[in-house]
């Protein structure tokens, strides 16, 4: 259903002229308004950009927070918003060479396509491949990788060739989906938007082509049921909102489960199966309820609640998971499991060691976990795998966990809803790693019991039962 | 931002992909159409998961409600995401005793149509009994940062929502959807929690809280578009009326109790309205004849000025004005 609200992020290393990119991109993009472009202006000015012949420092339309400008440094993510007639975006804008891994992370984590960037006078770089690595990983579908600054090598055909070429043998042995690349000018502004005049052999899309164009959807894989995990339990009983004050009767004993749905369509009548503490039972959708109202179909993306045809006692955590990919497609993509490999990336100035006691937040549930072993780090440019005994900020592993409940989990690389969690301090609270389920071995051990079974739980934590939230 | 009418779509690509210019029009045209319903939906749903996540993993949120624009449409969104229930949580306002009348009404009305509480924080009260001093310029937008910290201790919510887009300010654009406050209710930019996939963390240190930005990813565009789609009730200075006032620093000011002109400040009927909701002192009105959402939303795609550079004199202080305003805590 995003179809046409398209997420992107960035990633490029300290001098490759990312800002100018982004900048270029928003301004000829038309996304600037007139105030923020007098400051720009009045900035540049300031500062005699461009020496004898004034220009627009491009790079100050990203420039953030006054911490950053004096220091002339970018501290986090910022975010842009911009619009084509085609498709609006969200573009993650991920600063290079500080804590660039978690930055690039947190921003690619959500992107249906990457930018990365490359200097045209030096080509492929070790923070290229860094860079490819992690998109690789995270499965990021489409990458777009911008050679900047032809103008510097007078926009020499056989040397783009030559970085082309370099580019696509590079993402291939990483893995990475999808990658295109595009001779520009950020500081011209050849190819981004406009095509310009300076290389007529280039006869390929310009970056806002690719970027309206590239499909919104994750690369083609192996599909994967429809999935919700639940966030609440609506049991409204006698507080209902105003407007369904004559329905009292009707939703006396309405009950509903609130949640997102993630990698396919949910349709009333489907049976789902229900993973809860521990339990799984069978049930069938019996309604839908989506921001617009009731429907019979509910899309990928979607906020919907959820009515069932069992008497579950089903709470916050639980995740109802479509039996058939299409009808009379039975798959086997979610298995319940305690104890799974995944690869992890430490996103704080934490250390992750065998043995260490954590909460996992996998949907919407969260469990006490126990690392288990940290097996390998992995040289995010080649991806190869050295032994290590712990993993620190920045770092990307493979760790074994233990968790003390189950989790209707998937590999990441079928499904990022069922295979993406979180590690969480117990302590503090904060977000130690983001992790990605790996594929093998996912070996099932919940008990299955009939659609009829009432396990014997206490009441669900986390109802909205009324006005008075237990 | 830009509207989808304007900007570099028909590209290469769009001219070879059909017949004429008129047909390019009427395609473009409709195709935009489709897609600004898609991005509305993408966005809608994605505001209500964050809401959902906060309301289950939190104690006690509410919800800061200005009676702007943005407020109103999380207020929607809260409703939406609890449906068929009633909204479970009481609205916030930090009253300045500076807002506009018909904002307060529209605040009372929207409050009782719901069925829900309203908590009002008084900085009037704090002035009237010294806790507060009136400052010698007469706008009381810091003052607001105290008062609000005194409402979440009193009331010990440990989650509040707020109305807040990444598109309004370069401070923003870096702030979390769910932002971490200390017990000060400070915001270090440098220390935030990195926010990947859809999974929120929420957990915070004893004493602090948690602001959530549900419509973080909407534009200024986007928020029109969903009221105009969704026939959402607004307070009427939103829409364009005549009223008394005058002009100071290139703004247009309303003739109100505390915002009076000066001898040499000429006072004339023009036809106005606000882009913003804020205190009158400080929210200046821009000349339009804007009388409906659509009429609103025509004449944002040929506007050249953001939202707040447009009218808000609080935010043209420095241009790390937010930035320092959001350490000390403010919303």
């Amino acid at each position: 259903m995003s179809d046409t609200l398209f997420r992107l992020a960035t990633a490029g290393s300290v001098d490759d002229g990312k800002s100018t990119l982004v900048g270029r991109l928003l301004h000829d993009a038309k996304a600037i308004l007139a105030d923020s472009l007098d400051d720009i202006r009045r900035v540049s000015a300031e500062r005699g950009f461009g020496g004898d012949t004034p220009a627009l420092d491009l790079a100050l339309v990203t420039d953030g927070l006054r911490a950053e400008r004096e220091q002339g440094i970018t501290i986090d993510v910022a975010y842009r918003y911009f619009s084509t007639p085609r498709r609006s975006f969200i573009l993650a804008d991920c600063p290079g060479h500080v804590q660039y891994t978690r930055n690039t992370v947190t921003g690619a984590s959500t992107a249906h396509a990457a930018l990365v960037l490359v200097d045209a006078r030096n080509g492929v770089v070790e923070q290229t491949r860094r860079h490819l690595g992690v998109l690789g990983l995270l499965g990021v579908p489409q990458v777009v990788v911008v050679v900047n600054k032809m103008d510097l090598i007078d926009w020499d055909e056989s040397a783009f060739a030559a970085i082309r070429d370099d580019v696509v043998a590079v993402a291939d042995r990483l893995g990475v989906a999808g990658v295109r690349v595009v001779p520009v000018s950020a500081l011209q502004g050849d190819f981004v938007v406009d095509r310009g005049d300076s290389a007529p052999w280039y006869t390929g899309p310009t970056v806002l082509d690719l970027l309206e164009t590239l499909p919104a959807r994750p690369a083609a894989g192996e599909a994967s049921p429809a999935r919700l995990d639940v966030q609440l339990v609506l049991r409204p009983q006698g507080a209902l909102a105003p407007e369904f004050a004559a329905d009292a009767d009707a939703l006396r004993d309405f009950r509903g489960y609130a949640g997102t749905v993630s990698d396919g369509p949910l349709a009333v009548g489907d049976r789902v199966a229900v993973y809860n503490d521990g339990q799984r039972h069978r049930a069938r959708v019996t309604g839908l309820r989506t921001p617009a109202g009731e429907a019979e179909r509910a899309e990928a993306g979607q906020a919907v609640v959820v009515t069932l045809d069992a008497d579950l006692d089903i709470a916050r955590g639980a995740a109802l998971v479509a039996e058939q990919l299409e009808e009379g497609q039975p798959h086997d993509a979610v298995t319940a499991v305690r104890e799974f490999g995944a690869a992890v990336c430490v996103l704080a100035d934490a250390r992750l060691t065998p043995g260490q006691r954590v909460l996992v937040k996998h949907g919407t549930q969260v469990v006490a976990a126990r690392v288990d072993a940290v097996d390998n780090v992995l040289r995010l440019s080649d991806l190869s795998r050295e032994p290590a005994a712990s993993l620190g900020l920045n770092d990307l592993g493979l760790i074994r966990l233990r968790t003390a409940k189950p989790l209707a989990a998937t590999a990441y690389s079928r499904s990022r809803a069922g295979g993406s969690f979180l590690v969480i301090d117990p302590a503090e609270g904060n977000t130690l790693a983001a992790g990605m389920i790996e594929p093998a071995p996912l070996a099932g051990d919940a008990p299955e019991s009939g659609a009829a079974t009432e396990h014997a739980a206490g009441p669900a934590a986390h109802e909205l039962a009324g006005a008075v939230r237990t | 931002m830009t509207v989808t009418t304007s900007g570099p779509g028909t590209t290469v690509n769009d001219a070879a992909a059909v017949g004429g210019p008129a047909d390019d029009d009427a395609l473009a045209a409709e195709r935009s159409a489709a897609h600004r319903a898609a991005n509305l939906d993408a966005l809608e749903s994605e505001s209500i998961h964050i809401i959902r996540e906060v309301l289950a993993e939190f104690e006690r949120p509410g919800l800061l409600f200005s009676g702007g624009k943005d407020s109103v449409v999380v207020l929607h969104l809260l409703a939406k995401a609890v449906s068929p229930a009633r909204v479970p949580i009481p609205v916030v306002h930090v009253d300045t005793g500076h807002n506009f009348p018909e904002v307060i009404a529209f605040r009372d009305a929207t409050v009782q149509r719901y069925g829900i509480d309203l908590v009002v924080g008084s900085v009037q009260d704090y002035i009237d009994d010294g806790r507060l001093v009136e400052p010698a310029n007469g706008t009381r937008n810091r003052l607001q940062t105290r008062v609000l910290l005194d409402t979440i201790e009193e009331h010990r919510f440990d989650a509040l929502f707020g109305g807040a887009r990444r598109d309004e300010d370069k401070a923003r654009a870096k702030e979390r959807i769910l932002s971490l406050r200390d017990e000060f209710g400070g915001w270090d930019p440098r220390n935030q929690r990195p926010e990947v996939w859809s999974l929120y963390n929420g957990r915070h240190a004893p004493g602090g809280h948690v602001r959530a930005f549900p419509i973080s990813n909407w534009t200024e565009a986007d928020i029109w578009s969903y009221i105009d789609r969704e026939g959402i009730a607004l307070p009427p200075i939103y829409f364009a009326h005549e009223r008394p006032t005058f002009e100071r620093d290139g703004m247009v000011y309303a003739v109100t109790d505390v915002s009076r002109p000066r001898e040499d400040e000429p006072v004339s009927n023009r036809t106005v309205r606000y882009r913003t909701v804020g205190d009158a002192s400080c929210t200046g009105a821009v000349l339009s004849a804007a009388g409906t959402v659509a009429e609103v939303l025509d004449e944002l795609a040929l506007s050249t000025l953001t939202e707040r550079g447009a009218t808000r004199a609080d935010d043209r202080i420095s241009s790390a004005a937010m930035e320092d305003r959001k350490k000390e805590g403010y919303f």
